[in-house]
Formats: C-alpha cells, sequence, structure tokens
C-alpha cells in the first residue's frame, strides 16, 4: 500500500510555481483560488495518510516512502524519501490544517495589499519547505527544508521590502539562522563520518548500539547533540540566538502567525525531537536543552512584560512558549514538548491572526496604548481572542493548560528533571499569564484611545502605495469580494473600528475551536485522562515514564509501585493546583493594573526605575550583540577583507599588473616609427648581434 | 696564386658599402642596389670558400642567391613602381604612413 506521500509537498509547490510565475497576470481571486486549493488538497491528502496510517499494524511502521537516490558517493547514500510516523504526523497535520486557515485568512488580509500574487507565492513555498522538513526521511532532505523555510522565512519577513527596518529584519533572520544552519551542518558531518548514512531509520538503527549507553560526558554523541541544538536555537529562536523572531514581527500578519509561531520556529522542536535517539544518549546535551529552553522562556516573558507593540508581545511570548518545549525536550519528555508543540500552534496562531484582526479593524496602528475598548467594535476577535489568552495563560479546560502543565510536571519529576526548572517554569507560566491579560485588557478593555478619522491607505505597507496603486490599475478586482461594502478602509478616511470581514473571522472561530479542544488528547492520569499523546507518540520515543520505571523504580515491588504512583498523582495534583494559581494570580494583577488602577503601571515602572529601562530595551542584547560580534566583524570585514585584502591585495596585483604591460607597450610603441632606415637600422644591429654571437662561440 | 684573404678582404669591403648605402641612402634605388651589392658580396665568399675547399655545394649555392636576388628584384621593383605611383617619390623617409 502506497501513500503517496510526495504529493503533500509537491501540491503546495504547485501552487507556488503557478502564481509566481503567471500570478502577475491573474486577478486576484484567481490567484486565492489556486492558493488555497494546492493547500487544501495538501491538507486533505495529509488527512487521507494520517488515517491511513492509522489502520497499518504497528510493524509496519514508521511507514517510509522511497521515491529515489539523490547522492552516491562511495558506500555513502542519501534518498529521496517520505518518512511517516507518528510524530510527523502530527507535525504534518498541524502544518497543512493552521497553514490552510491561515492562507484563508490571508484572502481577507492581504486583499487590499501590493504584491498579492507574491504574497501567496511565497506563502505555498514555505509550505512546500516546511513540509518537506516534516516528512523528509533523512537528515540532509530535512536540511533543504530547514533552509527552504529560513529562505521562505526572509522573503516573507521582507515582504514590504520597500520599508527599510522589514528588509533589515530579513537580513536579520537570514543571518541568526545561519548561524544556528552552520551548526546542524557540523553535526551532518559528524554523522555521516561516524555512522556512514543520513536515513533515520540507518542512524537510529546504528546510534542504538553505539557504545557506551549513556554519555554523561564530552563525546560523540554530546558533541552531535550540542551542534544540533546550535541549530535548534537559531531557528527556534533559542537564546542566543533569539534575537531575530521579534525583529521578525515586520513581515505582514499572517506570516507572524504562519512562520514565526505556529510552524516554522517549531522546527527545532521537531528536529529534536525526531533525534531523541541521540538525545536520550547524553545527559549532558539534555541538561543543556533544558537550561537553555528554560532560561528563554523566562527571559523572554520578562521583556514580553514590558512591549508596547501588540505584534512583539506576542513574539517574545512565541520565544518564551517556544523555551517551554525545549525545555520538555530537555528532561526527554519529548511528547509533550511536541503536545505543546501542537497546542501553541493553535493557539498561537489565533493569537497572530487576533492581532492581525485587530490592527486591522483600527486601521493600522500596532501600539497597545492606542488601542483599548475593541470589546464592542470586533466582538468576534474579542472573543476568540479571549479564548487563546485563557489557552496560553493556562487557565484550566483549556488546552494550554494541559500542555504547559505536562512540562511543568515533567521538568519536576523526570529523571532529568529538577526543580530549579519547575520553579522557573511557574514563575514564567505567572508572567505569561500576566502579561497575555495585559494585551487582552488593554486592547479591548475601557475606552478608545485611537484616532478616530486618522488617515490611511493601506496597512502595514504605507511605502507601498505606489505598487498597490499600479495592481490596483491592473485589476479590476483589487478589493476581495470578501470584503464587506462597509469596509472602506483602502478608500481614504478609516473611521471608527471595525469588525473583519469574514475571510479573517472564520479562521479565528475554528482555531478558537481547535484552542479549547486541543488539549484533551493529552490528559494526565492524575486528572483521570489517558494522556493519550503519550501514548500515541510511544513508538516514535521512549515515554519518560516508561524510562522512569526502568531507572529509578526498577525492581521494586509492585505494591510499592503502585504506593508511589499514588504519591506521584497526588504530587502531580499539587502542582497543578500551583499552576491554576498563578495563572488567575497572573489575570488578577492584570486586571487590577490595567483595568482598576491604571495609574499604577506607570507608578511601579517608575519606582524600578533602571531595571524598567533595561527590561524595555530588551536588555540591550541588541546593542551588546552589536557592540561585541557585529561592530567587530564590519570593522573587520571593511578595514581588513574590503580595504586590506579585496581592494589593495587583490585588485592592486591586477591593476599593477595591467599597468606595468602598459607602460611596456607604450615605450615599445615607438619602435613602429614608419621611417624605413631606423627599420633598417635595426635590421643591421641585429645582424650584427647575430654575428657577434657566432663569432664569440666559434672562438670559444 | 692570389691568397684567400684578398678575396676575404673585398667581400668584407664590398659588404660594408653594401651596408653604408642600405643605413644612409635616401633613395629606394640605391638602397636595393646596396642590398644587391650584399648579396654579390657574399656570393664572393661562397666562391672563394668553394674554390678554397673543392666543395660543389658553395657554387650551388651562389646560383641560388642569384635566383633569390632575381626574384627579390622582380618583387621588389614591382613594389617601387606602385609606391612611385601612389606617392610620387622615392624618398624612403616621405614613404612613413605606416607606423603607430
Amino acid at each position: 500500500m502506497t501513500l503517496n506521500l510526495w504529493l503533500i509537498p509537491v501540491l503546495p509547490a504547485a501552487g507556488a510555481a503557478i502564481n509566481g510565475f503567471f500570478g502577475r497576470r491573474f486577478s486576484n481571486k484567481m490567484v486565492s483560488a489556486v492558493a488555497l486549493a494546492s493547500t487544501a488538497a495538501s491538507f486533505a491528502w495529509a488527512l487521507l495518510a494520517a488515517i491511513r496510517l492509522l489502520g497499518m499494524p504497528a510493524d509496519q511502521l514508521p511507514y517510509i516512502e522511497r521515491i529515489g537516490v539523490w547522492l552516491r558517493s562511495g558506500d555513502f547514500v542519501v534518498e529521496y524519501g517520505f518518512y511517516l510516523d507518528h510524530l510527523s504526523m502530527i507535525m504534518m497535520l498541524v502544518v497543512t490544517g493552521v497553514g490552510f486557515l491561515i492562507h484563508v485568512y490571508s484572502v481577507g488580509y492581504m486583499g487590499h495589499e501590493g504584491g498579492y500574487y507574491r504574497f501567496f507565492s511565497y506563502l505555498n513555498l514555505f509550505m512546500f519547505f516546511m513540509l518537506t522538513l516534516v516528512l523528509a526521511d533523512n537528515y540532509l532532505l530535512m536540511f533543504v527544508g530547514w533552509e527552504g523555510v529560513g529562505l521562505a522565512s526572509y522573503l516573507l519577513i521582507g515582504f514590504f521590502f520597500l520599508r527599510d527596518s522589514a528588509a533589515n529584519a530579513g537580513k536579520k533572520a537570514f543571518i541568526a539562522n545561519r548561524v544556528g544552519d552552520f551548526g546542524f551542518l557540523i553535526a551532518l558531518f559528524l554523522l555521516v563520518k561516524h555512522f556512514g548514512t543520513l536515513q533515520y531509520t540507518d542512524i537510529f538503527h546504528k546510534v542504538a548500539e553505539f557504545s557506551p549507553g549513556i554519555e554523561s560526558g564530552a563525546g560523540l554523541l554530546t558533541a552531535i547533540a550540542l551542534l544540533m541544538l546550535v541549530g535548534a536555537t537559531g531557528k527556534s529562536a533559542q537564546i542566543p540566538l533569539y534575537v531575530w523572531l521579534p525583529d521578525a514581527m515586520e513581515g505582514p500578519t499572517p506570516v507572524s502567525a504562519l512562520i514565526h509561531a505556529a510552524t516554522m520556529v517549531t522546527a527545532g522542536v521537531y528536529m529534536i525531537a525526531r533525534s531523541n535517539a541521540i538525545f536520550s544518549r547524553s545527559t549532558t546535551a539534555l541538561a543543556v536543552v533544558a537550561i537553555i529552553g528554560c532560561l528563554t522562556s523566562f527571559f523572554a516573558a520578562t521583556i514580553g512584560i514590558t512591549q508596547t507593540d501588540i505584534k512583539r508581545v506576542l513574539a517574545y511570548s512565541t520565544v518564551s512558549q517556544l523555551g517551554y518545549m525545549f525545555l520538555a525536550c530537555g528532561v526527554a519528555a519529548y511528547s509533550a514538548g511536541i503536545f505543546h508543540l501542537m497546542t501553541h500552534a493553535f493557539f498561537k496562531a489565533l493569537l497572530f491572526l487576533g492581532a492581525g484582526s485587530v490592527i486591522h479593524a483600527v486601521g493600522g496602528e500596532q501600539d497597545m496604548r492606542k488601542m483599548g475598548g475593541l470589546k464592542k467594535y470586533a466582538p468576534y476577535t474579542f472573543w476568540t481572542m479571549l479564548i487563546a489568552t485563557c489557552a496560553i495563560a493556562g487557565i484550566p479546560g483549556l488546552s494550554g493548560f494541559f500542555s504547559k502543565d505536562e512540562i511543568l510536571w515533567q521538568a519536576f519529576s523526570s529523571p532529568h528533571g529538577h526543580w530549579a526548572f519547575w520553579l522557573l517554569g511557574i514563575t514564567t507560566a505567572f508572567m505569561t499569564s500576566f502579561y497575555m491579560f495585559r494585551l487582552l485588557f488593554m486592547t479591548f478593555f475601557n475606552e478608545y484611545r485611537g484616532p478616530v478619522a486618522a488617515q490611511h491607505t493601506s496597512h502595514e505597507a504605507q511605502p507601498h502605495a505606489a505598487t498597490a496603486s499600479a495592481e490596483h490599475a491592473g485589476h479590476t478586482h483589487a478589493v476581495p469580494p470578501q470584503a464587506p461594502p462597509t469596509n472602506a478602509h483602502d478608500h481614504g478616511g478609516h473611521g471608527e473600528p471595525h469588525e473583519s470581514p469574514w475571510a479573517m473571522v472564520v479562521p479565528l472561530v475554528l482555531l478558537a475551536v481547535l484552542s479549547v479542544i486541543g488539549g484533551y488528547v493529552g490528559v494526565p492520569k492524575a486528572l483521570h485522562g489517558g494522556n493519550h499523546i503519550e501514548h500515541f507518540l510511544a513508538p516514535v520515543m521512549p515515554t519518560i515514564t516508561a524510562e522512569a520505571a526502568g531507572t529509578a523504580h526498577g525492581g521494586a515491588h509492585p505494591e510499592q509501585e503502585q504506593s508511589q504512583a499514588a504519591e506521584d498523582s497526588s504530587l502531580e495534583l499539587t502542582l497543578t493546583g500551583v499552576s491554576v494559581a498563578v495563572a488567575f494570580a497572573g489575570l488578577g494583577l492584570a486586571w487590577l493594573l490595567y483595568v482598576k488602577r491604571r495609574d499604577l503601571p506607570a507608578k511601579i515602572a517608575n519606582s524600578l526605575g533602571g531595571l524598567y529601562t533595561a527590561v524595555l530595551n530588551k536588555y540591550y542584547v541588541d546593542e551588546i550583540y552589536g557592540a561585541a560580534i557585529i561592530g567587530p566583524l564590519i570593522a573587520f570585514s571593511t578595514r581588513v577583507l574590503w580595504r586590506g585584502i579585496d581592494a589593495t591585495l587583490i585588485d592592486g596585483s591586477v591593476n599593477s599588473g595591467a599597468q606595468g604591460v602598459r607602460e611596456i607597450g607604450d615605450s615599445l610603441r615607438h619602435q613602429q616609427s614608419g621611417n624605413i632606415r631606423s627599420y633598417a637600422g635595426w635590421v643591421t644591429a641585429g645582424a650584427a648581434l647575430v654575428i657577434l654571437y657566432m663569432v664569440w662561440m666559434g672562438t670559444r | 696564386m692570389v691568397p684567400i684573404s684578398y678575396y676575404l678582404v673585398l667581400s668584407a669591403i664590398l659588404f660594408a658599402c653594401g651596408v653604408a648605402g642600405f643605413l644612409i641612402k635616401r633613395n629606394i634605388i640605391t638602397i636595393f642596389m646596396s642590398i644587391e651589392l650584399m648579396l654579390n658580396a657574399v656570393n664572393l665568399t661562397f666562391v672563394t670558400f668553394a674554390a678554397q675547399w673543392q666543395a660543389l655545394s658553395g657554387y650551388i649555392f651562389v646560383f641560388f642567391v642569384m635566383v633569390v636576388a632575381a626574384a627579390e628584384a622582380a618583387v621588389g621593383f614591382a613594389i617601387i613602381i606602385a609606391v612611385f605611383r601612389t606617392r610620387e617619390t622615392l624618398n624612403v623617409d616621405r614613404v612613413n604612413l605606416l607606423k603607430l
């Protein structure tokens, strides 16, 4: 039985090609039709493949589809192939499903922007690369997807390329990612050198036989895992390479939702989970992953508290939540990380799309201080955003509660865990709840603080107006048919805030539904759930409980184990209670500061003084990087590489060579005088020389 | 019998005269004649050595030189006539268009 998995990435690629090559001549309607149809078909095929995969007997897993041989060099062979197991199935469904919803949303959101076809072409291209990354059956093909999503991300961050900040943000993202890719690539070289293959199945097989069993210090597997981690920190925006993600918010909001929240940035988590066979064998690497994840989540959350740009708050929140996923992977609770990855994809995509809807409603404003009171203008957006905020804050009953709690519990109880991880995690949970409700209250509650009749042509893209009007002139269907007639914001005055067109609202509602129910696949045992997702992923990765039973409670009597389990269960319930308490505490504090006593935040900020300024300026990390790395690098490149080596050495040697030839030629030129008697003189002199030589040779 | 050195000295004198005329003269026909003089000086050397060493190839070579001189004269005079027709001069200093 073949699942024809190749169709899943190829369909969006076809969409990207059609829109990219011919989209300029299409109407906007046609462009949306191509983009949506290819994504929808891909999603449908992914669903079909998932259902058929679940019907397969367990011994046939993972399902591998080989297309052909890509590279062959002696014994080293890399294939084109697709690899479907439970892990890539979840990723594939999240990418295609959330991706499709965001495509629908973009039809409404991007309707009056220039370069409409370009946007959808890039978006489909991203889908292609992301699905390649997720479905690849070897690390090299994964790396192709890995680089490809970086490219798509670069193109989409810099989508409004006429704006300098957007172009720079695109470059920053690309370069920060390149630093990570460098580490990943070296990890791949090490794999090739020591295992002679990059196919997942072969590598996992060989790693399993590799001795020693568990590396505690420095060793080959530790080195590979740490280098992979470097790659993952780049792609998934962890310390120290997270700096690109907040700037990536220069891209259109649907891009932030799809690439910089739901899918691409989780590629690092996916990679670690996929390589769990390697990571689990090195306690050092796991500890580093956990520490990086934990610190990132804490650090980013503190920055998130002070930001006032709605998208930046969400960006730091994304970094923070990715930190949770790393923490989960770092305590070897990969399934918890993937669980949070999935729920996070739902609620963070929803939050970004909601933020986009808010920005749309107030006519391009992103500063939360100029919003407020939008509850009555944009009710759908408000209710869906409320659900997403509750989900991310960990209010019981929503998806984020279950997944975050699972991570916190694992961070505490796993053999690789530590109470300090839990403590930082729970503090982060409190801050998350606080800044998310702060966002919600500042945006939707109290009174509207923005200008009512702001002049405005096109949100996000003021410098793009020329392009936009050219596009409008070219297509009579420039205003999407989905936009209701009241939607007058590209015809001058913006007027009052308003609800978004249905193409934007429907994805919001669907994602809200997913944000609520998404958590019920992983209800922990302590709450009388089955924790289905852990069992579901068990074939791919060893569950933490099985491992714990093997190491910690090995040889214990069944009764002891049972009492241990009961103890664990009550402990888990206590910790859950604590996290619920901090979630509500965050909510309450936000309510107090941003609804009841709105003079307080400024006072608190004043009393904190320097600390507040430091956090507001993101701990000056960009400035430190600029002074410590980027500045010297630019100075070195300019002074030594450019002026020294390139301009002086290379250009100098070439130019002086040419100059020398020219001067010799210039002096020889005068021999060609046109005077026959001077020629005759030269001939005679030459003959005389020859004769002299012969005489000299003869007399010797 | 006249010593061989006399022939060689005469040949050298003739050759030097030819070289001097070749370098000094401006009239293209005189230059031409100087060249013929040098060729004949060489011819004289050839026959001198041929007689000295009783070697036939020396005599044969003289004929070759004569044939070449005749051919050269035919081509050379054709060129001289062509130059005279266009430039209306035999002064080589005024035939100086071919230069950089």
